[in-house]
Order: structure tokens, then sequence, then C-alpha cells
């Protein structure tokens, strides 16, 4: 009886947990404009007002949400664009325009993107879109047609601002600009960015032309408002329709937040980054150790997803090498030792080696010399050297300088860890000296 | 309103009376009179040329009201019985926002010569419902109010969709000669209206003289003359009004409760084209209420295909009377000219001293020639020679203009319509100070440019999609208006606000009129560089100066010129500047190469002299080539002799021609230069004085701080003007009651420059997370140790391991590191090379290596 209980009981369990983690990771994974802001409530005030301003009283603006990356400024225009096009008087009145540097890598590119996302393609009738420059001067044609009162605002949200700067003669921003600063069709030129040199990047017209409205975005919180914030982030919304395991799971969080392993797994994270993506990657990572028969998150599970996001990719390619690669790579930083990191070349590390083989004797180590030649290029490959100069054809390989590309620390730590190492090599590794 | 009676369904007959004139060179038969019998009653109406008649229009409470001026027959088969008339309009006619114009309540039976041009007056003779009592009253006369004849009608003033003026003495002795000799007529006529309802009329028979002009007459034998009923003309003008909403609502048509409207609308409307008046009464109704024009130009579509063919006539017949109203308004309206002169006048506050001096002098000009100055005397003689030229065109049929004319009658209208006050001008051809277009496709563009001015009564041309003008959609909700007092200081501080003087540059202004006017006084060309940091107003000065020269060219004061634009920033290509020249001169459309060849043509070969052109080019450094062709060619067409080209180029620096211009450039270029200097701290606190008149929103103290800060940083007006902006914000962001007035302290102009001016690294560095500025100190501690400015990634992840490990904190790892590295690097707090590197990455500090100290010391 008790088992069949129990039985059901964990396929109830699997079907909400399985909700539960469509859930989180949709909330992990896309930056939905339902999610709540934080400590940014400032700046969200000023350009909601900012596009209310323009899509009410068809004031033109223009304004640059400054942040570091993942700190929210997608989130913050998409919130503040939701909210405006739930009023109705807005909804209908107003056009927007998504640009992004990394799409439209130039003006013609963008001039066409902006064209189809006002609709003016139909106007043309069949010749949908001539040359750059009738397109360019039809576009302006009809953006300068429009006054304050009569015609549709238009916002113009320009992702990656910083990579429309380096379009020829920035002749986009300038008319993008001028016509914010004239009395033709209303628009609100938003910027996001995470340079806080983007004003230099300006030409000087263009800068003047710009209002020089600039929002930052700075993840200005401390470590109390981290931990709401991950409690948020973990708790499941009040519409999960398991209300008894909803209440059970947020329960269960609540209790994370308290307890102390966890905090420390937290404050680890918040020293090296404020970024909320990195405590998304974490929670992302923790989530996914929640199965049917472990159904709530424990400090554990958080404490390994945090050390695998924080583990050295580098040492972990050092474990997957073989022995006569790890004895190269010890050779390079004897090398480095004794040349103070001047780069070497294969010969160089193949004598180190051979070194080391003689004064062992053992065969266990001794390569042909085109195998060894192999293993370096392997380690060539994986990035862990690396060629000073450009490889040229005629320069013969062996002689070709390279440079190491690993701490001596890394070296170090990675031998630690690696499985079977040979204790003479490992001898080998921490004094070039030891077979003296 | 009297109830006339047009909504009887008894069926008209139209004949003629009398002997057809047929004048030799007309190619039609031409009438006196005309009878109107009602079949039922077999009552007869006799009307004759220079009566008033009452002419069927969409209202049938207020039919409109026209004087007949001649009756004809026209060519085509089977014959039409035409008529052409001069029209009056009747107070509710006129546009709802141009009523208050008149100043006073206008009385109940007073009706308004239809000053315009641009109106067709030629109409169907079977649209004509039968004579009208019209008194004239000279100027001084009060409107009788209460008459106890209610079909009498009253004119007083003109009105030429500008303003009410009252009717010139020339016009009102014409306009009463006719009159008189209907008179006798018309009196049993009106009696018998009130008496009855049914239309019984007397019949009688006059015989009128002609009173057209024999130019008018030949004038409209040129152009195929197709009768027109008003109905037509004013359907149109209601969808040439609706027009850019229809388009756009043609695009967002898919909502289905639109459509469904629209399809009721079309019921509504397609009887009306048979002429049931019963079911018109909504449509009547429609062209006062702003929101049902939507609808109407719906319906436009609709009947388009139908209506089309009609439409072009329209655009054909429109050119004779065209003609002879802008012939009779010349003769007639010359002593009024003057006085509308000199009342634009004060408006203008940076119109030159000489204008002015020239205003006062006017009457002596005409016989003292000599005493006067000799700019004076050049213009007085230009006047007559102007005079000349129009009593030469007015006599003679010179051909080429008519043949002109018939190309581009939309041109004309629309072009002399957006100009303001061009209407009431004779328009010579080729007077237009805008470009004029010599194609018809191109003006069917520019007719479509002014949406917004759309004078009433004209018709619109029909455009196929495929050279309409691009727009976007129109606002489905209007604007708010600024309700606070800060919300207006808001709206006039925001730079696109176009102020009426521009205060601060009235030197620079008149040296730039001063060389421009003399340039076209001398009919000459030359060049002008104009230099100035961003923000100084060079380009807004200069428009200022067009702006008053061609004020001042409407009023005869300098020759007609045409303007154009280009800025060097709106090209994609600096060779692309021929084309858009080419194309605001000439309408034309050609490829680069091209353009630049028939451009040199019509500067360089000696053709037919031409008006002057003045080209403004902005931001001219981006027209540099490596061979500088598009420079040279701009500064050496000017030194044509017949080119009559003056150029102004703008740039930013003083020394481009130095700099960057080939030595035979910058000699074309001539030295005429000016320079704008940056606005100093009490101009700028002028301009802002000047912006903010008559609104209490900032005190004195703000302004003044805003001034300071921005003079000593730029001297940018525009700056200035959006700190004051954003001042505005921040105040009414902190005001505590919404609808206190606040005012803008110092503190709010404060907050708003130290948030435009203020550098956001320290605080960057400030709210970083605790690696990363471990990472920064570490970087300053391996610049420090090597002395260096610049440090491999590897040495500061040493350096930052041995900081840790100091301050026994748990080290991070590589790959933590690198990524503190990168973000810092996509801020821009680093300077660092590609990651590619990895370990060998060069690593640099954007900031001073103080201002990260000072941010991280703070903690």
């Amino acid at each position: 009886m008790s088992s069949r209980k129990s039985k059901s009981n964990s396929l109830i369990h699997a079907e909400c947990l399985s909700q539960v983690q469509r859930i989180l990771r949709e909330r992990f994974c896309h930056q939905s404009p339902h999610s709540n802001l934080f400590g940014v409530q400032v700046q969200y005030k000023h350009l909601s007002e900012l596009l209310k301003r323009t899509a009410i009283h068809g004031e033109s603006n223009s304004v640059l949400i400054i942040g570091p990356r993942g700190s929210g400024k997608n989130l913050l225009i998409n919130h503040a664009l939701r909210e405006l096009m739930e009023i109705e008087e807005v909804s209908e009145n107003v056009l927007q325009v998504h640009l992004n540097g990394l799409l439209q890598i130039n003006d013609k590119i963008a001039l066409k993107e902006i064209t189809r996302q006002l609709n003016l393609e139909n106007v043309v009738g069949d010749k949908v879109f001539g040359s750059f420059a009738e397109n360019f001067s039809f576009l302006l044609e009809a953006l300068k047609k429009g006054d304050r009162t009569s015609s549709c605002p238009v916002i113009f949200i320009l992702d990656e601002f910083d990579l429309f700067a380096h379009h020829k003669n920035q002749t986009l921003l300038y008319n993008l600009f001028d016509i914010s600063q004239s009395a033709q069709t209303p628009i609100a030129v938003i910027g996001l960015t995470c340079r806080l040199d983007i004003l230099e990047l300006l030409e000087k017209r263009v800068k003047s032309r710009f209002s020089h409205r600039q929002i930052y975005l700075m993840n200005s919180f401390g470590f109390p408002q981290y931990v709401k914030i991950f409690k948020e982030q973990l708790s499941l919304p009040a519409e999960f329709p398991d209300k008894l395991f909803a209440e059970k799971w947020n329960e269960n969080v609540q209790c994370l937040s308290e307890e102390r392993s966890v905090q420390e797994v937290l404050q680890k994270h918040f020293n090296i980054s404020k970024n909320l993506r990195s405590l998304h990657m974490l929670l992302m990572l923790s989530l996914n150790r929640v199965t049917a028969s472990h159904p709530f998150m424990t400090a554990i599970d958080l404490m390994e997803a945090s050390q695998l996001c924080s583990m050295d990719s580098k040492a972990n390619i050092v474990h997957g090498l073989s022995v006569l690669e790890i004895c190269l790579i010890i050779a390079m930083k004897h090398l480095n030792d004794i040349y103070e990191e001047e780069p070497f070349n294969f010969q160089m590390v193949y004598n180190e080696f051979q070194k080391f083989v003689q004064r062992k004797a053992h065969s266990v180590y001794n390569f042909e010399k085109p195998v060894v030649m192999k293993a370096f290029e392997h380690l060539q490959q994986l990035e862990l050297i690396k060629p000073v100069e450009r490889t040229s054809g005629n320069s013969q390989r062996e002689y070709q300088l390279m440079k190491l590309l690993l701490d001596n620390t890394q070296i170090m730590n990675a031998l630690q860890k690696y499985p079977n190492c040979p204790t003479d090599v490992r001898q080998w590794a921490t004094s070039s000296l030891s077979w003296l | 309103m009297a109830h006339y009676p047009t909504r009887l369904k008894t069926r008209k007959t139209y004949s003629w009376v009398g002997r057809p004139l047929l004048d030799r060179k007309l190619h039609y038969q031409t009438y006196r009179e005309m009878c109107v019998k009602t079949e039922d009653c077999s009552t007869e109406i006799n009307i004759q040329v220079g009566q008033f008649v009452l002419i069927k229009g969409d209202d049938y409470e207020n039919p409109f009201v026209a004087k007949l001026l001649e009756l004809f027959e026209d060519d085509s088969d089977p014959p039409k019985k035409c008529a052409q008339v001069q029209w009056f309009v009747r107070f509710c006619e006129i546009p709802v926002r141009k009523q208050h114009l008149l100043g006073r309540k206008p009385a109940a039976q007073e009706i308004f010569w239809y000053d315009y041009p641009a109106c067709n007056s030629s109409i169907n003779a079977e649209t004509i419902i039968g004579p009208v009592r019209v008194i004239l009253l000279p100027p001084n006369d009060v409107v009788p109010t209460d008459l106890k004849n209610e079909k009498t009608l009253f004119v007083k003033l003109s009105w030429n969709e500008k303003k009410f003026r009252p009717l010139s003495p020339e016009l009102f002795a014409e306009l009463n000669k006719p009159q008189e000799g209907a008179a006798k007529c018309q009196k049993p006529v009106g009696a018998k209206n009130k008496s009855a309802e049914s239309p019984a009329w007397t019949p009688a028979e006059y015989v009128a003289k002609r009173i057209e002009s024999r130019h008018s007459a030949s004038k409209s034998r040129q152009t195929p003359t197709h009768p027109v009923t008003p109905r037509a003309r004013k359907r149109l003008e209601l969808a040439g009004n609706s027009w850019m909403s229809q388009q756009a609502s043609c695009a967002t048509l898919d909502s289905p409760g639109r459509t469904k409207r629209k399809v009721a609308f079309s019921e509504i409307t397609s009887p009306s084209k048979r002429s049931q008046p019963d079911k018109l009464q909504t449509l009547s109704q429609a062209p006062k209420a702003p929101e049902t024009t939507r609808e109407n130009g719906l319906s436009y579509t609709e009947d388009d295909k139908k209506a089309s063919p009609e439409r072009c006539m329209i655009l054909r017949t429109r050119i004779p009377p065209l003609k002879t109203i802008d012939i009779r308004d010349e003769r007639t309206l010359t002593p009024i000219r003057g006085g509308r002169r000199s009342s634009v006048v004060p408006s203008v506050i940076l119109k030159p001293e000489n204008i002015e001096k020239r205003d006062a002098k006017e009457a002596e000009t005409q016989n003292e020639a000599t005493s006067t100055p000799h700019r004076v005397r050049r213009k007085s003689s230009l006047l007559t020679m102007n005079r000349i030229r129009r009593q030469l065109r007015f006599l003679g049929n010179s051909k080429s203009d008519q043949e002109e004319k018939e190309i581009l009658p939309a041109a004309e209208i629309s072009d002399s319509s957006s100009e303001d006050e061009e209407a009431s001008i004779p328009p010579l051809p080729r007077r237009t100070p805008r470009t004029v277009s010599r194609n018809l496709q191109s003006s069917l563009k520019s007719s479509l440019k002014t949406p917004t001015k759309m004078p009433k009564k004209r018709p619109k041309p029909r455009t196929t999609p495929c050279c309409a003008t691009p727009q976007i959609r129109s606002r489905i909700l209007a604007a708010q208006e600024p309700a606070s007092v800060l919300e207006k200081a808001r709206l006039r501080l925001h730079v696109s606000a176009v102020p009426e003087s521009l205060p601060c540059r009235e030197q620079e202004f008149q040296d730039i009129y001063n060389f421009v006017e003399s340039k076209l006084l001398d009919h000459t060309g030359g060049c002008m560089y104009i230099s100035g940091v961003p923000g100084t107003g060079k380009t807004a000065t200069v428009h200022e100066v067009i702006r008053c020269l061609q004020q001042a060219a409407q009023a005869n004061d300098v020759p007609p010129f045409h303007y154009i634009e280009v800025n060097g920033m709106k090209l994609t290509e600096p060779h692309q500047v021929y084309v858009q020249i080419l194309q605001k001169l000439t309408g034309q459309k050609a490829t680069a190469s091209h353009a630049a060849e028939l451009l040199a043509k019509r500067f360089c070969t000696r053709g037919s002299p031409q008006d002057t052109t003045v080209l403004l080019v902005d931001e001219l450094d981006l027209l540099w080539t490596h061979k500088q062709d598009v420079m040279y060619n701009l500064f050496d067409w000017p030194t044509q002799k017949k080119a009559r080209l003056v150029v102004l180029a703008i740039a930013n620096t003083m020394d481009l021609p130095e700099r960057i211009m080939m030595n035979r450039v910058s000699s074309r270029l001539g030295l005429t230069r000016m320079s704008f200097q940056p606005y100093t701290y009490s101009q700028l606190q002028q301009i802002l004085r000047s912006r903010l008149r008559h609104l209490k929103a900032f005190e004195d103290d703000a302004i003044q701080l805003v001034a300071r800060k921005v003079a000593a940083l730029s001297g940018d007006a525009r700056r200035c003007l959006d700190i004051c902006r954003r001042a505005t914000e921040i105040c009414e962001f902190s005001q505590q009651k919404p609808n206190s007035p606040g005012l803008v302290t110092i503190a709010h102009s404060m907050e708003a420059v130290d948030e435009m001016f203020s550098s956001s690294y320290i605080t960057a560095i400030k709210n970083s997370s605790i690696l990363e500025q471990g990472f920064l100190r570490a970087i300053l501690a391996e610049f420090h140790r090597s002395g260096l400015e610049e440090a491999t990634f590897q040495q500061i992840y040493s350096q930052h391991v041995a900081l840790c490990r100091m301050e026994g904190l748990p080290y991070p790892t590589m790959s933590e590191t690198m990524a503190v590295c990168s973000r810092l690097g996509s801020c821009r707090l680093l300077l660092v090379e590609p990651s590619r590197n990895d370990l060998l990455l060069r690593v640099r500090l954007n900031v001073s290596q103080d201002d990260v100290l000072y941010a991280l010391k703070e903690e």
C-alpha cells in the first residue's frame, strides 16, 4: 500500500518537476519583460517618461542606455515598451524599429531594415529597393514629411549602439539625431551599449545633435539584495497548478537562502561578478540536478554547480592530455624558468625532454622524434602553445618559435589532479634539477 | 437659411437662347443667355452672362454661389453646355480653422468673393439652379442683418484662402456693372421666390455684354474644356484634403470594422453620382466635420476609376480660369498689395535695414529715381521691367508660356499654394521661389508634399503608387498639447522649435544677407564659406536669410531665385550631390555622372537667362573626394558668367580650404569667409531668455548657471537647450504635488548639468564586483612595479594572485580572471587586445590611475 502511494506521489512529483523546470528555465534563458526589475526604479522612470512624451506629446528625444553586459539594458527597454504599449491611447499610435549593430553591419542594411519595419516598401510599388542612395533619400523624405502633431511617432531602438558609430561617416546616426532635433516626424532614438566611452566615439557634429541623455545601469545592488534576487528567481509563481507543491518548493527556497553554505556560495559568486546572467547560470546548473527522486534543491547542488562554474578550462584540457604531452609541457615550463619567458622551439623542447628520458633511462618514455613532433602539434592545436609569429611556409617546423599559454600555477594544479600521473614525472615537474 | 428649390426631383431642361456667337478664333460657340425649363409646370427661367447664379452642390441648404462669366458649348460629341464662373464662398465653406480670420461674426447672408486662382471655374451649365440676387457693399457699409428678403446675398470682402480683404474699387466697379443690367430681371424673380416655394420664374430675354477679355477666351480655347459638375469638384477637394490619411488607412484596412464602414459609406456616395438628392443629407454634412473627412477619403478610392477621367479634365480645364483671374487680380489688386506688404514687415524681426528703408521710400522711388541711392534705383528699374514683361504677356499670347502652363498646372498651383501669400500675387511663370518642376510626374509629387497645408478648393491629382511619396503613417490620436508651464517651456526649449528670430547672430545674418542679396541683384554668382563649431547656428542663420529673401522676392524687392539645399551627411556618396541638385532644380532623375554633365551644361553654357540659384551645401567636408572634383565643380560653376549660382558652403573647421582642398579648389572658393564663434555665456543666456519669454518656468540663476557651464565647455546652443529641457523634467519629477506650478531652481539645473557632463567611469568602478576591483588593483600594482603603462595578462594575473594571498582571499582561477578582464574591456575601463592572445594579451587602463585609486579608496 505504502509503496504504491509513494509511487503515485513520485509520479505527481515528476509531473510537477517537469513543469518547474520548464518555468524556471524559461525564466533563466529568456529575458521576459514580465520579470521584475531590480534596483533600477529611477532609471526606469526616466526612460518610461521619455517614451511617453514621445508617444503622447510627439516630442523627439534621444537617449543612451549604458551599462556593462548583463546589467539588464534590454530588460529595461522591453519593460518600458511593454508598459507603454499597454496604455490604450499609445498602442495604436507608435511605430517601433529595432536594429542591432551585430546584424545591421552597415548603413545600407540598416536602411533596408528600417524601411521594412516601417512598412514603407509597399509605397514604392514594384521596385521595392532601388540603389542605396535612392533608398536613403526615400527614407529621409518619408521622415521629413511628418510634423510633431500629425505623424505617428517612431521609436528607434539601436542595440549595440557602439557598432553603429563605426559605420561610414556615421551617416545613419547623424540623420537619426538630426531628425530628433528638428521639426520632422517625432522620433525617439534609444541606444543600448556597454561602452562607457561611447560619447567619444561620436563625431562632433553627431555628438552635438545627440541630446546627451544617458541612463546608466551599473548593477548597483549589495549582497542582501543579491540573495533576495536569488530567492525571487527560484520561487515558483502563485499561478502554479499544484499549490501544495509550489508551497513546499518555495519554503525550501526560503530555507536554502538562509543556509550558511548557500550564502557562502552566493557570496563567492557575487564577489566574482554582479552580473545576473552568471547567477542564472548557477541556478540553471543546480536546477538540472533536481529529479523525481531528489525533488528539492539542496545546498550541495548549489555548491557543485558553483564548482562547475568556476572551473578553469585550461586545467580541464590538461587533464585530458597523454603522458608524453604532459612531459612536453613540463619541459616547456622548465625552459620558461631557465630562459625567463623567452620563446622556445620544438628542438629545444625535445632536447629538454631527451635529457629527462636519458636520466631516467625508462624505455616507457622513449618515443621516436616524429611521435614527439605529433604530440607537440597537438598541443598547438589545443592552443596550449602559440607561435610567436605567423607560420610561414618556408621556415622549418622544428625551429618555429613558440610560447606557452599556461601559467606555472596552472600546470602544478593540473598535475596534482592528473589521473595516474607517474611519480617521476611529477618529481621532474617540481624541479628541473631533481635528477641531479 | 433660405430654402432654394433644389430639392425638387423634377427634371430640368436647359436650352440656349439667342444665336450662337461664333468667335473666329474660338472653335466653339458662345451664348449670352440660357433658358431653364422645369418639365412639369413648364416654368422657364432665363439666365444670362453676368448674372449671379446658384449652382448645385452637396449641401442643399447652401448651394454654391457664382457669377456667370461665359456660356459656351464645347466641341465634344454630343456637345455639352458649359459655363465659366467666378466663385463666391459662403462663410461655412471656409475651413473651420481659418474662420477666425474674419474677426467678427459673419452676417447670415454674407458671401465672399473667392479670390483664389487655383480654383477650377469651369462648370457644367446644367448644374445651374437659378439666378440669385447679390449686392455688393462698399467696404465701409455694414452688412444688413435683418433683411426680410432672405434670398439676397451680400459681398463685402474677398477671401483668398489666406485672409479676408476688402474688395478693391476696380473690382467693385466691374462687378457692379453687369449686375445693374441684370438687376431688372432679378427683382421679380426674388419676389416670386418668396411668395411660393415652387420655382416660378418669369421668362425674360437679355443681351449681356461679354466681359471676358479676348485673351482669356483664347486661353480657354487652347485647352480642351470639358464641363465638370460642381459636385465633383467638391468631392475632389474632400478627397484632396484627406488623401494622406486615406492612404494610411488603406494600409491598415485589415480591421473588419473599418472595412464595414467603408462599404456603408460607398453606398451613400454612389447614389450621389446619379444625383438623387434625398439620400445625400449625410454627405452634405461631411465637409464640415473633420472626423468624417477620413471616410470621404475612403470613398474616393471606391469611385476612383469612374471619377478619374473627370479629374484629369479638371487638371486641364483649370488653366484658363486661372489665367483670367490672375490677370484681373493683377490689374485690380495693385493698391492693396503695397498695404499688405507693409503689414507683413513687422512680423519679420530680422528684416535687414535696407528693406525697411525701401519700404518707406517706395512712393518716392517711382518718380525721383535720380535722388535715390544706387541699390534702390536698381530695384525700381527692375520693378518697371517686371511690369513691362507682365504687360507683354498680357497682350500678346506668348505661346511658349501657355504651353508650359498646360504641361504643369498642378506644379504651378501646388507651389503657389504652398508658399505663404503666393496665391495673392500675380503668378508669373517661374515666379515661384522654390524649384519649379518641369515635367508632370514630378509636379504631381511636389503637390503631394504639403498635405497639411492643402488649401480648400484644390482638386488633388491622383498618383499612381509608383510615384507616390513615402510618408510615415499619421497618428490616430492627436498629439496632446502641453498643459503645464513646464511642458510649454519644454516644447519651446526643444531644439526643433523654430524661434521667430535668432538672437545674437544679427551681424552674421546681416553679412550673409547682404552677400546673397547683392549677388541676386547683380545677377552674378559667388561662393561663401561659413565655418563654426557645431551648434552655433550656422544652418539656422542661413535658413533665416533665405526665408527673408524669399519674402523679399515675393515683395519684388529682389529678383526671384531658386533655393536648393544639400547636406553632405545626407548623401551616401559625394557624387550623389549632383543627383540631388539636379532633382531639386529640374525634377529630373539621373545617375551621378549624367547629372554632373547636365548640370555643367546648365551652368556653363550660354542659355536663356535664368533665375539665380542659391545653393546651400551643408557639411561640406564630406564632399571631399580623392580628386576633389565635386568640390571643384561646386565652386567652379559660380564663376561661370551665365551660371548665376550662389553657393553657401558650411563646414565645421575654419581652415578647411587650406587643409584639405587643392589650391585650384580653394582659389575658386574665394576669400568670402565667415566664422561663427561659439556662443558666450551672455549670448546663451539671451537665447534661453528669448525662448522662455512670457513663461515663468525658470529662475534667473538657473538659466545663468546652465549658460555659464555650457559656454565654458563648448558654447553649443543645442547642449544648452537640452540641459534646460532635462532640468524641467527633473523639476517635474521632484515635485510633490502634481498641480503646483513648479519653478526650475538652481538645484535642478545643477543636477541636469551633472547628469550630462559627469564621467561615468568612477561610478562604474565603484559598482563593479570585488574581483573586478581586485583586478584593477593588480593592474595598478603591476604598472607600479614595471613602471610602464602596459602589462600582459599573465603578469597581472600573477600580481593578482599575490595580492589575494596577501589578503588571505581564495584566489580566482585563470578562466574567472580572464572573464573579469574581458568584462572590464567591454565597458572600456580597460583597453585590451583581442582575447585570442590569451595570456599574452596586453592590457592598458582607459582611465587615469588617479581616478582608479580614488574610486577604489572610497570604499
